[in-house]
């Protein structure tokens, strides 16, 4: 039990949420790990708030409710950050990643956090470079690994080439893989 | 040899896989949140040509289960899937479906009915149906869905059943979490399940029979109700055995009710479905603690193991049953109900205690359950009396 890492994502539906929860979930069972990701199903509105989890643990995953008491929160949506309490529940020694061209000390205030760690990566930025359009949830998996430890680059990249292989194009998956480094090399924790 | 791949998949993909794996004839097919992926990723399977299978869309569930009591009839190997309304506007046939002695098999994901609508997990749908002459199964996991949907198939066909048999799995909960869960090689299923041979087709013509004929007064109507009566009795040891087979290929334990630490429990919970792992998780914070608790999983609802149950919970101080339905104006949840029935023959009996929860999806979280521990604890030191029931974490 002590290994159980809970993650908790909070975006806007449409921006992959749900997709980046299930990648990290895959990328977990690669390395053997049990694993759970699911959404918090509701009415489907584009751009509503919403909520995914992702469970990781070296022992089977007897649980099944939605994450309290997360070990880390990812929020791909910075708009979000006055309106939903994305910390509730956040372990002290847990991890808050913001998509934010904010600097992490100032994320950090803005919430009034005292413990923890918090990181700090725009990901709407590279996601629009790299990606050529606004979709943040891939490179949110680069800075999830890099600031939890979970993952190496190159798990997830490997991951990223298998599952996408089967029906993106070379040119769709490449540039995934450039967000997801960008993202591992450039994200600020504070 | 059987071979297993490990997968991060959802409930109703993998219950799609296995109805692929036991090739049914027939699918009478319509769809339902949070049903619909199941008869989707079926459609798909028939489509790449992956299962031949005569795929029926229908214009409602009244007519879906029409359509499987049709062909099974027939003679046919039949599946289907639904949920909450859907099973609620299948009611009649339910009743025709198990009368007619016929192996249907059915996936439920289970949903709260109406009103005020919801879409999300409880257990109203089935525990509105049990007394439809069906056998019920329930899952905690996608894994436990994909293995009761195989078991369910060598179970319904059993010359000594001849009964349709249900499937339950929580809605969006086991329905559609990713999970991590094996699926076995399509050969070692398909030598499982075995083909079907129907005894009384239809469609046999050189043995013509009828189905569902007129049994009125002074016909034998009572008499075949005894004989659905037996039939389920004997489905009993047909659904052990089964279970055990099964189990010696996937090498995963079944037991028509599954208990952890109920060896020397004091304190112990009864659930159904996915909250049983919920409370195993809360249970083995507890024994950490040194506090004897245990939890007992149903996993088959119908027939109810009875003397199983009674087994399991005659020891212990105090005993919490946990229904996520109602029965409005009963003494209890339905599942309070029988539990304590089957205690009523035993000299010693635990206090019970009856939560009704989770309806329409309220969320089981953990502090609700070391809530119930903590209760217990206290009527089993007699410091509170059973109340009638109480509504675990309603605001």
């Amino acid at each position: 039990m002590q290994q159980l890492t809970e993650i908790r994502w909070h975006a806007r539906a449409g921006q992959g949420a749900v997709t980046a929860a299930k990648l990290v979930a895959e990328t977990a069972l690669e390395l053997d790990r049990y694993i759970q990701a699911m959404p918090e199903y509701g009415p489907e509105r584009m751009g509503a708030p919403i909520q995914a989890f992702t469970r990781i643990s070296e022992d089977p995953i007897e649980i099944h409710n939605n994450i309290e008491t997360p070990s880390a929160v990812v929020v791909l949506d910075e708009s979000l950050l006055p309106i939903v309490d994305v910390t509730r529940g956040l372990l002290a020694d847990g991890v808050l990643i913001v998509n934010t061209c904010t600097p992490p000390a100032q994320v950090r205030a803005s919430l009034g956090l005292a413990a923890g760690k918090v990181a700090s990566i725009d990901a709407t930025t590279i996601s629009k470079e790299t990606l050529k359009r606004d979709m943040p949830n891939t490179p949110m998996i680069g800075a999830l690994a890099k600031v939890t430890g979970l993952f190496t680059l190159d798990q997830v990249v490997d991951h990223l080439r298998k599952t996408f292989g089967k029906k993106f194009s070379q040119e769709v998956i490449d540039a995934n893989v450039a967000a997801v480094t960008r993202a591992y090399e450039e994200v600020q924790v504070g | 040899m059987a071979t297993q791949k490990t997968l991060a998949v959802t409930g109703n993909v993998l219950v799609a896989e296995a109805m692929r794996q036991c090739a049914p004839d027939v699918m009478g097919a319509y769809p339902i949140t949070p049903q619909t992926t199941i008869v989707e990723e079926f459609a798909k399977f028939v489509a790449n040509g992956r299962v031949h299978t005569e795929y029926v869309t229908v214009e409602s569930e009244h007519s879906a289960m029409s359509a499987c009591v049709g062909a099974s009839a027939a003679g046919a190997r039949v599946m289907t899937a639904t949920s909450s309304q859907g099973l609620a506007l299948m009611w009649e046939e339910l009743y025709i479906a198990a009368g007619m002695r016929l192996p249907i098999v059915m996936a439920n994901a289970n949903r709260a009915l109406s009103a005020p609508i919801n879409i999300h997990c409880d257990h109203s749908d089935i525990m509105g149906a049990r007394d439809a002459g069906w056998i019920v199964l329930f899952a905690e996991t996608a894994q436990e869905a994909y293995d009761n949907t195989i078991m369910a198939v060598r179970i319904a066909e059993h010359p000594d059943v001849m009964l349709p048999v249900m499937t339950c799995l929580d809605g969006f909960i086991t329905t559609h979490s990713i999970d991590r869960a094996q699926i076995m090689d399509d050969e070692t299923v398909k030598a499982f399940v075995g083909d079907y041979k129907p005894e009384n087709a239809l469609l046999d013509t050189d043995n013509p029979v009828s189905h569902g004929n007129f049994a009125g007064l002074g016909g034998p109507y009572f008499e075949f109700k005894r004989a659905q009566r037996n039939a389920i009795d004997r489905s009993a040891a047909v659904i052990e055995s089964v279970g055990a087979e099964w189990s010696k290929i996937c090498e995963r334990p079944f037991g028509m009710v599954e208990g952890w630490g109920m060896e020397d429990a004091e304190l112990a919970i009864v659930a159904i479905g996915s909250t049983a792992g919920n409370a195993r998780h809360v249970a083995r914070e507890l024994r950490a603690q040194g506090v004897r608790v245990g939890v007992l999983k149903v996993r088959c609802f119908r027939p109810f193991p009875f003397a199983d149950i009674a087994e399991a919970l005659a020891g212990c101080k105090a005993v919490a049953v946990l229904d996520r339905s109602e029965s409005f104006g009963a003494e209890g949840g339905p599942l309070f109900l029988e539990v304590r029935s089957a205690l009523y023959d035993r000299a010693e009996r635990p206090a019970m205690v009856n939560y009704i929860y989770g309806l329409g999806g309220s969320d089981v979280k953990l502090e609700l359950l070391r809530q119930v521990y903590s209760d217990l604890s206290d009527l089993a030191d007699g410091a509170s009396t059973p109340g009638r029931l109480v509504y675990l974490g309603a605001r």
